[in-house]
């Protein structure tokens, strides 16, 4: 009983000395030096992401933070950036946000990264994007179109988009449908998340009218045949699809079974050629001859360049990055995505100067990122007003596995902005593959 | 030995005062602990906190009254649902505590409708509805406007009380950021809800459920109105997955179908086997496996060598095998098997 | 009209399919009276055997017939290995054994064959058919599914019905004690049962992958389906199964294409739930209902 009586005193003693030490009021703003330098040393940026690596989503997906990775070898390789090795860290969250939640607590106050990169999915992000911005860490270059990474730097300051967004897509699609197809009777595809939801508001703004039928899907869900079916008897000629490859195979193969033959135009996201066309034709056994020529005629739009110009430079050099440090394999889009987006990132790195800090790096994105010439076709929209990505496209027509060009670069923005044709000269890259 | 020893051992053996003692010590260790790890130790401890309470909850019901229930995850997302409506604008209605009582009110409704019908079921039976639950409750929030469809809702977690800041600061020396914030509230919604059900479970009410999930027929026979037990088991245990869920969300800070998929029951239901079926010390140390151990493997597989994206591959697997090893190895699970080492030894000296 | 038709059909045939998965789980339900949640991945790792072997050898029926023997070792492999010695452990150990090895399983088969997507090819035309120049919405590969199914459950009624070998296994997972005093070698029945239930499970795996895409995932959907097809019909009878599965199939193809595929797991939980509280042993529950 008496020990007891004694731990009990020098508990209260402790207590009363601490207390009398008072508190420090500006205790919590201790924190606000000149610049956050978190994962920054002379040698080395920790850099971290979180994406499916296992789990549904983990097919396609799962390569971009591989891309990410070569890319990143490949500078380190020659010295870094303002003599700084970039240490790219992934984390999986299965396309779950809890688990994107948890592991991102991992990457930001265990591993303690200086930035995040390339953090895929809507959902998923929607469960850290307010932790990441009331701890400043830059969010940089979200892998996903949604219109919430950008669209209000008041809100999410440390949060910028990277690809162009579905609602702009939606716009460009429906533009180029009504100038060039007002008769056609529309019926949409849709992922049944903000995917398929921003696509369809960028389209009504333009083809409103000539909607006759909206069907979606939820991913990873069951059979498409009565989707499909409902989009035939609806008497659809036109099918507009916001939908993942997957589902594109999916249709397509659908369709023959019922015997559906509209004019398909799917976004960007699901028009792979190489990847659709490979999955496709490899069903040769059954009615489809050759995969790339189910593909024949189909519309999309691109922004980016693809695997199937494997002359254009930037997939020149795309390919000798994954020669030299990739996991072997082919190149496929998603990786090109993942390089792309690290390229801008060493963009950022690089107009952000010697002294690196959080602040600076978000500060030099807002300022120069507009400016950046890049693989994109179309500028990036970063300014002190706008986060959003890219936002240039062109509708595109697939035929014999490869991509052609419809019409020009055109370039617009989330709302009313207008669509317009894009005057600038396509970037090729440095010399050394490197942003100077 | 002195009368006061005697008079505090005989008081030992009541279990209320006994379970309520050993929850004050522990809301007392919790106060030092939190406050001294950093915010990302404590973000764990959160998720502990809130998968160790839907766990004990389901071992009220399927460890101890028998019914297999492989839809929890549905009942957390009510929970969840529920608690980020009333959070959405960061501004709720009532006090953070009457946002939890909410929860699991609402959840405790519907778990009680789900109960009635289950009670007519048995075996494979329940586990074939509870899990056709688990996918349907999600996929209705992906398709009601006012629940967010697929992206969810945020989450607000209202800012940290001055009066609850500055009392933990007065005996820890520690600040309160959000993050700990809610590990303090979740461990004691843990602590507060172990009592309880500790003491339900030594009740008149959980020896019927004992005896029900041992042989409903014989029980019967006994005189035990099995549909109210077993009515009653869902009731508390979806109480407590409703509390869980409203603690889900706070942590997570976004509510969407996406986070409360099949995996959620698979891993509720694999935490209370692998740390001992039927116990509260078994659910409360499997959930602490199930919080800390996938993160244990990808960080164990990165420093063997392996790329990120490898190590992310192979932790499921080393997830999947330890399942299969515990079953095997100790059937009992975790708690089980120390108890049978502490009796052997026990017999033998 | 069309539109009808071809939701009907799609609906018979993706019935079908759950029917193959639920005739498995009833299989493994009357040999050893234990769900096997494992069902799922196994199959979908013979279906990966298959696929290798038909990207080898360009075969699809050498294929089809490897994963069929792939899935009668894999399913005796996991029952003398690991099922036997978590028998009377309680009925939760097992089913905790089954989903510990479900994602073991898919881990694995994400590491050994990738996690990209693959496309399984058909044996026959993938293109709908056509009957008096009208496209009827159904392959000659959908055909071959639903006649599948039809031969699986005759050869099972015929197995539990009519051979020595189906009885003893009933009495095995029935009784064992009874069965052994009565020289039934139990533990070879149980084998047998799980064996003969992987057999079936890949064939439902084959059927599900035959013109489609797989990934280590592929099933996921039918899990749950599957499982709600054979508990719809009353999990011991093999007709109930086909029936459970070919009502989801329809009811769900319906729902989706007429009111929205988000609908469709609720739908799936009302009809279970409906039926259950009418019948609670399934449509199909020979066992007169316990009185309790």
């Amino acid at each position: 009983m008496r020990r007891y009586r004694r731990l009990g005193a020098v508990l209260l003693v402790a207590a009363l000395a601490t207390s009398a030490c008072g508190r420090d009021p500006d205790k919590r703003d201790s924190d606000k030096k000149a610049g956050d330098t978190t994962g920054v040393t002379d040698t080395s940026i920790k850099v971290g992401g979180t994406f499916p690596l296992t789990g549904v989503a983990a097919p396609g997906y799962s390569e971009i933070p591989k891309g990410i990775k070569a890319y990143f070898d490949y500078v380190n390789a020659q010295g870094g950036v303002h003599g700084r090795k970039i240490q790219w860290t992934v984390k999986d969250d299965g396309y779950n946000p809890t688990q994107t939640s948890a592991v991102t607590n991992e990457l930001v106050l265990k591993d303690k990264v200086f930035a995040m990169l390339g953090s895929l999915g809507t959902p998923t992000h929607e469960a850290v994007v307010d932790f990441l911005n009331d701890n400043k860490v830059p969010d940089i270059f979200v892998s996903s179109g949604s219109v919430a990474w950008g669209d209000d730097p008041d809100k999410y300051p440390w949060t910028f988009g990277w690809q162009t967004d579905y609602e702009s897509e939606g716009k460009v699609i429906g533009q180029y449908i009504a100038d060039n197809m007002p008769d056609a009777k529309i019926g949409l595809f849709l992922q049944d998340d903000d995917f398929g939801a921003s696509g369809e508001a960028g389209l009504r703004k333009y083809v409103d009218k000539q909607i006759v039928e909206v069907q979606k899907y939820t991913p990873g869900g069951t059979d498409v045949t009565p989707q499909v079916a409902a989009l035939k008897a609806s008497g659809a000629d036109l099918v507009v699809g916001f939908n993942v490859p997957s589902y594109t195979a999916l249709t397509q193969l659908v369709s023959l079974k019922v015997g559906y033959k509209p004019q398909w135009f799917y976004s960007n996201v699901g028009s792979d050629p190489t990847l659709v066309g490979a999955l496709l034709a490899n069903f040769s056994k059954g009615a489809v001859s050759n995969g790339a020529s189910l593909l024949d005629g189909v519309m999309s739009t691109a922004y980016l360049p693809g695997v199937d110009q494997p002359d254009n430079p930037w997939v020149t050099l795309y390919q000798k990055v994954w020669d030299a440090n990739g996991e072997g394999g082919p190149l496929t889009n998603y990786l090109v995505y993942g390089m792309s987006e690290a390229y801008t990132f060493v963009q950022a790195l690089q107009a952000a100067g010697q002294d690196l800090t959080r602040e600076g790096l978000v500060d030099a994105l807002a300022s120069d990122g507009g400016d950046f010439k890049g693989p994109t076709y179309g500028p990036f929209r970063y300014s002190d007003d706008s986060h959003l990505g890219t936002s240039g496209f062109q509708v595109v027509k697939l035929a014999g596995g490869a991509t052609q060009p419809l019409t020009d670069v055109l370039t617009t923005d989330i709302g009313d902005a207008d669509i317009e044709k894009y005057d600038g000269e396509p970037a090729t890259p440095p010399s050394n593959g490197i942003p100077k | 030995m002195s009368t006061l020893a005697v008079r505090s051992a005989a008081l030992w053996r009541v279990p209320l005062l006994r379970h309520v003692v050993l929850g004050l010590v522990g809301l007392t260790v919790m106060l030092f602990v939190l406050g001294s790890l950093s915010p990302f130790r404590d973000a764990q401890l959160a998720t502990m906190a809130y998968l160790a309470i839907a766990a004990g909850g389901l071992t009220v019901l399927t460890g101890f009254s028998g019914q297999l229930s492989l839809g929890h995850g549905a009942f957390l997302a009510v929970g969840a649902y529920t608690t980020a409506v009333l959070l959405e604008d960061g501004d709720p209605p009532f006090p953070l505590v009457g946002v939890m009582v909410a929860a699991v009110v609402v959840t405790v409704a519907v778990g009680a409708v789900v109960g009635i019908a289950a009670a007519r079921l048995h075996g494979p039976y329940v586990a074939g509805a509870t899990l056709a639950l688990a996918v349907a409750v999600p996929s209705l929030a992906r398709y009601l406007d006012g629940l967010g469809q697929e992206q969810g809702l945020h989450v607000r977690v209202p800012d940290v009380p001055t009066w609850f800041d500055d009392t933990v600061w007065m005996i820890t020396g520690a600040d309160v950021d959000p993050t700990s914030y809610v590990a303090y509230l979740g461990w004691t919604a843990l602590v507060v809800t172990y009592v309880l059900l500790a003491n339900l479970m030594r009740s008149r009410v959980g020896r019927t459920w004992r005896a029900l999930s041992n042989d409903d027929v014989a029980a019967e026979i006994a005189g035990v109105r099995l549909g109210r037990a077993r009515v009653l088991a869902f009731v508390v245990s979806t109480a407590a997955a409703g509390l869980a869920g409203s603690l889900m969300a706070m942590a997570v800070r976004v509510t969407s179908p996406s986070g409360f998929s099949v995996d959620l029951s698979v891993t509720l239901l694999s935490a209370i086997v692998l740390g001992g079926l039927g116990t509260l010390s078994g659910a409360l140390i499997g959930s602490a496996l199930l919080t800390f151990l996938p993160q244990a493997v990808t960080s164990w597989g990165t420093s063997a060598g392996l790329s990120d994206v490898r190590a992310a591959e192979l932790a499921p697997v080393a997830y999947g095998l330890i399942m299969i090893a515990v079953v095997l190895l100790a059937p009992a699970g975790i708690v089980g098997s120390l108890r049978r080492v502490w009796w052997r030894r026990r017999g033998i000296a | 009209m069309q539109q009808f038709m071809t939701t009907l059909l799609g609906g018979l045939t993706l019935g079908a399919v759950y029917a193959s998965f639920a005739l498995a789980l009833c299989l493994i339900w009357r040999s050893t009276r234990v769900v096997n949640f494992a069902q799922a991945p196994m199959a979908m790792v013979t279906t990966y055997v298959g696929l290798e072997v038909i990207e080898a050898t360009g075969s699809y029926w050498l294929g089809f017939a490897v994963a069929l023997a792939a899935g009668f070792v894999l399913g005796a492999l996991v029952e003398r290995l690991l099922v036997r010695h978590v028998e009377g452990a309680g009925d939760l150990n097992i089913v905790i054994l089954t989903l510990g090895l479900f994602v073991a399983l898919h881990g694995l088969a994400a590491l050994v064959f990738g996690s990209d997507y693959r496309s399984f090819p058909a044996p026959f035309g993938l293109k709908g058919l056509h009957v008096g120049g009208h496209n009827v919405a159904i392959t000659p590969f959908g055909v071959f599914t639903i006649v599948a199914v039809g031969i699986v459950l005759v050869l099972l009624v015929l197995l539990f019905r009519s051979t020595d070998v189906g009885l003893r296994m009933r009495a095995a997972a029935f009784s064992p004690e009874v069965a052994r005093l009565l020289g039934v070698r139990v533990g070879a029945m149980l084998t047998l049962g799980w064996a003969l239930a992987a057999v079936v499970g890949s064939l439902a795996g084959l059927l599900i992958a035959g013109g489609n895409l797989v990934f280590p995932q592929y099933m996921d959907s039918v899990v749950v389906y599957g499982f709600v097809a054979a508990v719809l019909g009353g999990l011991d009878s093999p007709v109930g199964s086909v029936v459970g599965g070919l009502i989801l199939g329809l009811v769900l193809s319906f729902v989706s294409g007429y009111v929205a595929g988000d609908l469709v797991p609720v739908t799936a939980l009302i009809v279970l739930v409906g039926v259950l509280l009418v019948r609670p042993g399934g449509l199909f529950s020979h066992v007169a209902e316990r009185r309790v």
